[in-house]
């Protein structure tokens, strides 16, 4: 059995509280133990980056150091949290001049730390062959995705040390192994505006509906993405987007731990799909997946 | 005046007029030890830009910049803090790192806009885009507060402060909150980080990114 260490980030407790749930279904259906960081600290998000780089890089410096007390890769579930832990980590590698003394006390090993993003954790070709082992052979070709992965997983490269950076393949991979029918698009790595849907909702709003246009009209129904923030804006505004847009507009927003729930027959899956604003009913039962899967959504 | 030509843009008659020389005030006098000082504060080498505009092309964002990303560079090469001020660029950025990600030189535009807003806040300077950089203030005082995000109480308090809480918004954003909390994904009780004593000592410096 496996065993990683798992940085789950402040969303993950709250608005994001259906990847949490499963991201743990998954793993624990293919016997990966995550060991959460004892006592982690929020990452600092784009507030801090932003406005105090030295706060950012004490916030990364102190999930880096507890990370280094356990089981290697740390393994993050959030683009960003995953962004910001590894641009810590990079340039901590430079030196650690701004990291106050109380978490210099703490000697963390830093470069010793591989930090890697979830997607990339459950698509390697290991994860992917085990977890095609354990489907229950659900037809799954009824779902017409495009895998959107985002921005802060993929860049910058020297950061990320990803070599398909403009054009990722893991999930389109991993949906693809289990069955899925994956549509190949160019927004994968586009950005759909992040925190700006808070003080600039206009220009998420902008951003995402080139993203439903441009998903519309490769012919998928549904769009699957690995990052909270890209499932937030594209989920919870998509009426409002529609009307914007002029248009009907009915593309659940799925993540990708939750198709893997229902390749794998995971009974709790409808509890995580059923926390959605655009509701996955339609999409599976028009995909003619088993009734339980959707008949309480 | 100038006839209309058919065909132009909107309609409107471009001048045919030559246009007027800048008077010796309205040209720019470049500063150079300013660039100096900029890259050794912010790590960024903006010098190394020969302006190709792919950073520019590629951003998502710049339909809503009154300057262009390229143009913030330029504008640092040069000198001339006082451009960048009042421009809405660095807060528009969504740090989506685009740029940084296809610049022939490297040049980290991403780090640059956040050392440009970290500067303009340091100095007490409205910023062109309030809630923008409200919002990034809020969080911030949350995190040093509980060393994690309570996205309830963040919410909140940026509504009480950009009226969304009493005003025609107000009921768009209840009803969004009731839904979430129906959903299982609006957290009443704030989760921590037991260990708080290291967040003491890095917020208690007057910096103006800690303290809305």
């Amino acid at each position: 059995m496996p065993e990683v260490s798992y940085y789950p980030g402040c969303s993950l407790e709250a608005t994001a509280k259906d990847y949490a749930e499963s991201v743990e279904g998954v793993c624990e259906a293919l016997d990966i133990k995550l060991r959460e960081l004892p006592d982690w600290n929020c990452c600092g998000a784009s507030a801090a980056h932003s406005l105090d780089h030295k706060a950012a890089l004490n916030l990364g410096a102190r999930n880096l150091a507890l990370a280094g007390r356990g089981p290697s890769p740390l393994v993050v579930p959030c683009a960003l949290c995953y962004n910001r832990l590894a641009s810590a980590r990079h340039e901590l590698m430079e030196g650690d001049e701004l990291i106050i003394d109380e978490i210099k006390a703490m000697r963390g090993d830093y470069a010793g730390v591989q930090v890697v993003e979830l997607n990339d954790y459950l698509s390697s070709p290991q994860v992917i062959a085990q977890a095609r082992q354990k489907a229950v052979g659900q037809d799954l070709s009824g779902l017409k995705a495009v895998c959107y992965y985002g921005c802060q997983g993929q860049r910058p490269p020297a950061i990320t040390g990803k070599a398909d950076y403009e054009n990722p393949q893991g999930l389109d991979r991993l949906l693809s192994a289990l069955g899925v029918t994956v549509i190949d698009w160019p927004f994968k790595t586009d950005c759909c505006g992040a925190s700006h849907s808070v003080a600039r909702p206009d220009l998420v709003f902008t951003l995402v509906a080139r993203l439903y246009e441009r998903a519309l009209a490769q012919g998928a129904n549904c769009i699957v993405t690995g990052c909270q923030m890209c499932q937030a804006n594209l989920d919870m505004y998509q009426e409002e987007i529609a009307k914007q847009m002029g248009k009907d507009v009915y593309l659940p927003v799925l993540y990708f731990t939750e198709v893997m729930g229902l390749a794998l027959g995971i009974d709790e899956t409808p509890k995580w799909l059923k926390r959605h604003l655009v509701s996955p009913k339609g999409l599976l039962e028009k995909a003619q997946l088993p009734r339980q899967t959707w008949e309480r959504l | 005046m100038s006839q209309p030509i058919a065909g132009a843009p909107n309609g409107e008659s471009p001048s045919l007029e030559r246009p007027q020389a800048p008077s010796p005030e309205q040209a720019i006098r470049p500063d150079g030890r300013w660039l100096a000082q900029v890259q050794a504060a912010s790590g960024v080498s903006a010098g190394a830009c020969y302006g190709c505009k792919k950073c520019s092309n590629g951003c998502p964002l710049s339909f809503a910049m009154d300057l262009h990303p390229y143009q913030v560079v330029r504008y640092l090469q040069l000198g001339q803090m006082d451009k960048l001020e009042g421009s809405s660029t660095v807060w528009i950025c969504a740090s989506c790192q685009t740029c940084l990600t296809r610049c022939p030189n490297q040049v980290d535009l991403p780090r640059l806009m956040d050392w440009i807003k970290e500067e303009l806040v340091r100095r007490g300077q409205a910023a062109p885009e309030e809630k923008v950089r409200l919002f990034h203030q809020l969080f911030l005082k949350g995190v040093a507060k509980r060393g994690r995000v309570f996205e309830g109480e963040l919410m909140a308090g940026y509504m009480l402060k950009t009226g969304g809480a009493f005003g025609p918004e107000a009921i768009k954003n209840a009803r969004m909150g009731l839904t979430m909390l129906k959903k299982g994904r609006l957290k009443l009780i704030p989760a921590r980080t037991k260990d708080r004593r290291w967040l003491k000592a890095l917020f208690s410096e007057p910096k103006g990114g800690s303290h809305a």
